[in-house]
């Protein structure tokens, strides 16, 4: 069995109550950390962990907490941004709802290597269900003294306030999130400054994801090294997968950061293999926003290495035959799921829910859409596939925030590597709307 | 003296070395290079979203995108991606490229064809035509053809009070008319409602124009959005003539430009600077109801702005070079038309043909003419 630092206890009967998981080792990292640590000694475990942020960035985040300013007289906040809204991802969601101490564990101890008194949960407005969840652990973990005035007696105050999110896939972008919580229009701001600098009410701010902050109990009990010592290179300690798409078994997976591709697609103790009777088409690795892989590059990198699940593997050869690991939304597809649909679906979703502030995004997720639909309805040409190339690469990087590029690296992807299933739309527009149509003979599929 | 002065920052831009204060923004510095020197007017990144006079706008249009290929003297790295220069602060010793980047003049082609894909091009009927922003952008920077096929979005108008028009659809949302909602009024922040491609400058902001400053916002808008209703449809800048003058106003300095056709004042706005930004806002009863020639005080004609259309030369082929690039493109597309075509007269075979070539109209008269 692979190691679990996150989802260990995550089967046991009542572990959201605070008893069954005191019982379960719960609460002793903040123990240790306020009675037997400083602040600088919490900071300097995190980064020895070597653990990156878990939301889709993966920038180290003891290096991130080492940025952050702190002025004197002015406040600092620790927010946790868990407003998951990625298609393809819900490792968060279920994370929260099984197991709401481990972050409220996480929050604390890391509020504390901070010097924050008061600590922000965002949740994705759509979760009521778990906001109340977490709002009832944290009902518990004050009543026995663990939050509020005072914590164990050891003069160190913290309130947790959990935040239900405006509704919006953009309010996952750490400016916008800082200007919803403020309770503002979630319109990402201009960087720099950073928030590590002026985030929250203009005051130093720490964003992270719900996993990197659960992560932190672990780290605290065990050390950072012993964090370290687990994974590949750069890629430390285990990460939460979300699997879906045309998989056996799909559901969240911790896994070790270095297990194989293959292993992960292909073991019963994972996804279990694509579906009986069909075979690999195409990959998301990582959540809706990264580049899609065709099938001969999802086991073996360009090079014929083994492709593992870390962020450096994932994202060898750069875009051309590689990804990311991003946010962790594993999507398979299998040879009945129809790339240029997809696209379209995935491309709908970013003209949904563009903020509308800056143009690139504004007008071009808009246009591509447009465009993608009429491909995928038998009305394009063959110049629209390279219309659509040009818009992604005209939106790529010229936006305020990384949305713009998220709705443009699928699109990029999907053409670079299933440009044939494009032009067949295009040459064949009767056949590909029939229901269920799709192209068989991709040489990406050999 | 010499302690007291501050520590200048040298920045390189477009080869052109310049000396600006801590704190400047690279459009600033681009700006201060062309009022040394007229002749790099050209070289300033176009700003559609920014707005000097007003707090916190800009970053938003990407239309002044630029590449600083130097960040710093100390770091001497790239940066990664093109920077917005209305709000990115000079480092000593940066190096920008705007005009000599092929990167940035693609990427701002492309921001013009983002602006215009669903901007409704009504400019033959729209009152801002000629000192239009978006209007000069697109020619100075735009291609000659959209590649858009799809319908366009369009909004409803809105009544903004009884002087202030509001086209939704000819907006770009800069977001300049919140700032300046925002900044005369009580903090107020919704000018916003909905998102993406729908967002539309909302009722929010119709109740907030309630204010003596409210008709500021035509001056600040870059487009036709917003427009002056007593000016509405009555004359083509063009044909008007701009004289500066002032009044002794109780609400605001009273200092504005009157636009004369023939004898009659048609309209009133704020001063504008060289870079099409208001230098003083004027109050509504100057702005609206003061047009009678007898209400001010004339101090002389205006100066002619360069954004203007009327300046002279206003689409100089040294200054935009598009001239230029436009008659090559034009000499390599042309085609003589195909008159070999054989020609009839016989109006059995014409029906035959429209009929071939789906043509209703000529099918139908010609069916009107057997019957």
């Amino acid at each position: 069995m692979a190691k679990k630092i996150l989802t260990e206890y995550i089967n046991v009967p009542g572990i959201d109550t605070f008893e069954v998981y005191r019982k379960h080792g719960g609460y002793t990292a903040v123990e240790k950390a306020l009675k037997t640590m400083t602040p600088e000694e919490v900071v300097e475990e995190a980064k020895k962990s070597g653990v990156r942020g878990r939301g889709g960035a993966g920038f180290p985040m003891g290096m991130k907490w080492s940025f952050l300013a702190k002025p004197e007289g002015v406040p600092r906040y620790l927010v946790c941004n868990a407003d998951e809204s990625e298609p393809g991802t819900f490792k968060d969601h279920h994370l929260m709802k099984e197991l709401p101490h481990l972050l409220i564990e996480g929050m604390i101890v890391s509020s504390f290597a901070l010097g924050a008194h008061k600590s922000f949960i965002y949740v994705r407005g759509e979760l009521m269900y778990v906001i109340r969840i977490l709002e009832k652990a944290i009902e518990e973990a004050k009543e026995k003294g663990f939050l509020g005035k005072n914590i164990l007696g050891t003069g160190y105050d913290l309130e947790l306030v959990v935040q239900p999110g405006g509704g919006a896939y953009i309010c996952g972008e750490e400016t916008a999130l800082l200007e919803s919580l403020e309770g503002k229009r979630g319109n990402p701001r201009n960087k720099p400054p950073f928030p590590a600098i002026k985030g929250l009410y203009q005051s130093p701010t720490v964003v992270n994801n719900v996993e990197s902050i659960s992560n932190m109990p672990w780290i605290i009990n065990n050390g950072g090294d012993a964090y370290a010592a687990i994974g590949v290179g750069r890629s430390t300690g285990t990460k939460l997968i979300s699997a879906s798409g045309h998989i056996r078994k799909p559901g969240v997976y911790e896994i070790e950061l270095g297990v194989s591709v293959d292993e992960f697609l292909n073991s019963d103790e994972y996804c279990g293999g694509v579906r009986d009777g069909h075979y690999l088409k195409a990959l998301v690795a990582g959540g809706s926003s990264v580049p899609i892989l065709p099938a001969h590059l999802i086991t073996k990198t360009a090079n014929g290495e083994d492709r593992l699940m870390t962020y450096e593997s994932l994202s060898d050869g750069g875009f051309a035959t590689g990804s990311m690991l991003g946010s962790g939304g594993f999507i398979v597809f299998d040879e009945t799921a129809c790339i240029v649909r997809n696209t379209w679906n995935f491309s709908r979703f970013y003209h949904h829910e563009s903020c509308g502030q800056c143009s690139p995004c504004r007008e071009g997720t808009g246009w591509m859409e447009k465009v993608l639909h009429r491909l995928e309805h038998g009305h394009g040409s063959m110049h629209d596939i390279d219309l659509l190339v040009d818009i992604s690469k005209k939106i790529e990087g010229n936006t305020i925030c990384p949305l713009g590029d998220a709705a443009a690296w699928p699109v990029a992807s999907a053409i670079r590597h299933f440009r044939e299933e494009f032009e067949w739309h295009v040459t064949h527009p009767h056949e590909a709307t029939q229901p269920g149509a799709v192209y068989m003979g991709s040489a990406a599929l050999v | 003296m010499e302690e007291t002065k501050p520590n200048l920052f040298k920045i390189t831009f477009d080869g052109i070395e310049v000396e600006v204060e801590p704190g400047t923004t690279i459009m600033q510095a681009a700006r201060k290079i062309a009022e040394a020197d007229r002749s790099h007017d050209a070289l300033v990144p176009p700003a559609m979203c920014y707005y000097e006079p007003l707090k916190g706008t800009g970053g938003k249009c990407r239309a002044c995108l630029v590449k600083v290929t130097q960040g710093s003297a100390k770091d001497t790295r790239p940066m990664p991606k093109l920077v917005p220069s209305c709000i990115t602060q000079v480092q000593d010793g940066m190096v920008v490229e705007n005009t000599t980047n092929p990167a940035v003049l693609e990427a701002r082609k492309g921001v013009v064809e983002f602006l215009l894909i669903n901007h409704p091009l009504d400019c033959p009927v729209c009152d801002q035509a000629g000192e239009c922003h978006l209007q000069d952008f697109a020619y100075e920077h735009g291609a000659a053809k959209t590649r858009y096929e799809e319908e366009r979005r369009t909004f409803d108008r809105h009544d903004l009070g009884p002087y202030i028009q509001l086209h939704m659809t000819r907006c770009i949302l800069c977001y300049r008319c919140v700032f300046t909602a925002d900044q005369i009024t009580n903090k107020r922040v919704h000018g916003v409602m909905h998102r993406g491609d729908a967002a539309e400058i909302s009722t929010y902001i119709e109740k907030a124009i309630d204010n003596d400053f409210s008709g500021n916002v035509i001056d600040v808008c870059p487009v036709g959005a917003l427009t002056d209703k007593t000016f509405r449809f009555k004359n083509r800048v063009w044909f008007t003539k701009p004289v500066d003058a002032h009044r002794d106003c109780p609400t605001c300095s009273g200092n504005v430009t009157l636009w004369y056709r023939g004898e009659e004042v048609i309209r009133v706005t704020a001063r504008k600077n060289e870079w099409g930004e208001v230098k003083e806002f004027i109050c509504n009863t100057c702005r609206f109801e003061k047009k009678n020639t007898s209400d001010w005080t004339i101090e002389g004609p205006a100066k002619v702005l360069r954004s203007s259309v009327i300046s002279a030369n206003k689409y100089r082929a040294d200054l935009v070079k598009k001239p230029d690039f436009a008659l090559k493109l034009a000499n390599s597309q042309y085609k003589p038309i195909d008159d070999s075509r054989s020609y009839t007269t016989d109006q059995d075979q014409i029906r035959q043909l429209s009929i071939e070539n789906n043509d209703k109209a000529n099918h139908r008269s010609q069916l009107a003419d057997k019957n």
